[in-house]
């Protein structure tokens, strides 16, 4: 089963989140009052970890563990990136959540989470439809 | 071990091993860490409706579906296996903040039960921050391409100044809605 490394890897990922808080909507409130480090500090040194990491992998060449060579796409500017990113981060703060903490939510048997993602695929398939009327 | 296991973690223990999932996702099959994504493909595959975003072969990035069952997986672990504690340990600025600026007063759990209940639905507070919030966040990170994780943490680590926008686009609206709107919408 080729997908059982990324459920594990998701797996590891989720119990992360879910014990450093940031899956919390109080941790995020208090992030954008600015009233605690902790936040900031989770982001920050998973940004600098993996910014050492891929440094790495890139002055090594290494492969991947099929031998292959390692693929970053460059991310393409547009628009959306500003006007798209204010009205996720609108959305942030009210839901207390991004994507991977709202699943994680929904694992810890938070029933609003279910609501939310919900709504949030609705939000992605109005973006679909609507996608070429968009600047 | 198992009172450190049970206890919230400290965020130089968590934010380096959120940082380690991107090389992991790399070197194990060369994957670049995006929750995001994982919204159009569940899209792709039940409701695509003929439009041309959504029509794509979403099989072939089932690992992002995997992934994201993972994390609720984990969530369920880190939460009801591993043990939390009773309240999360925010700062009493913000405790203050909340009680006189939300009206909040139960402050057990992840979220606020105040805000986040499905009774709720039943008037407004249910339908801006469930319905409106989540909306956003699904239309929000489709049309900037990515969410925190694919944009400031995989992106920003790759050195993306896309990535960067995107990333002061996020705090921008969540510092919009924190400081601007809630005050108007508890007032």
């Amino acid at each position: 089963m080729k997908n059982l490394k990324y459920l594990v890897l998701g797996t590891l990922f989720g119990i992360i989140l879910t014990k450093s808080e940031v899956v919390s909507w109080f941790r995020i409130q208090e992030m954008f009052r600015f009233q605690a480090f902790h936040m900031y500090g989770v982001i920050g040194s998973a940004i600098v970890m993996g910014m050492v990491s891929i440094q790495l992998i890139k002055r090594y060449h290494l492969r991947t563990l099929n031998g292959e060579e390692i693929q970053l796409a460059d991310k393409q500017f547009s628009p959306g990136v500003w006007i798209g990113g204010f009205l996720f981060g609108l959305g942030w703060a009210l839901t207390g959540a991004c994507p991977g903490p709202l699943f994680a939510q929904l694992g810890s048997g938070v029933p609003t989470a279910a609501v939310m993602i919900l709504a949030a695929l609705a939000g992605t398939w109005t973006y679909s439809a609507l996608r070429e009327r968009l600047p | 071990m198992l009172d450190f296991l049970s206890q919230s973690w400290p965020w130089y223990v968590a934010g380096p091993l959120i940082g380690l999932t991107v090389p992991a996702l790399l070197l194990v099959g060369n994957k670049a860490l995006g929750i995001s994504s994982s919204l159009r493909h569940i899209c792709a595959a039940c409701v695509p409706a003929g439009i041309p975003f959504l029509t794509y072969n979403w099989r072939a990035q089932a690992w992002n579906l995997w992934f994201v069952l993972g994390i609720a997986l984990g969530g369920f672990l880190g939460y009801r296996v591993l043990g939390h504690p009773a309240t999360v340990a925010i700062s009493a600025a913000t405790v203050h903040d909340l009680r006189t600026q939300l009206h909040l007063t139960d402050f057990s759990g992840l979220l606020p039960r105040e805000l986040f209940s499905l009774d709720n639905l039943a008037n407004w507070k249910g339908w801006v921050f469930l319905v409106l919030g989540g909306f956003l966040v699904g239309f929000g990170t489709r049309y900037a391409g990515g969410c925190t994780s694919g944009h400031a943490i995989s992106g920003l680590s790759n050195l993306q100044w896309v990535s960067l926008v995107a990333v002061v686009g996020f705090f921008a609206g969540g510092l919009v809605m924190t400081w601007f709107i809630y005050p108007l919408l508890f007032s």
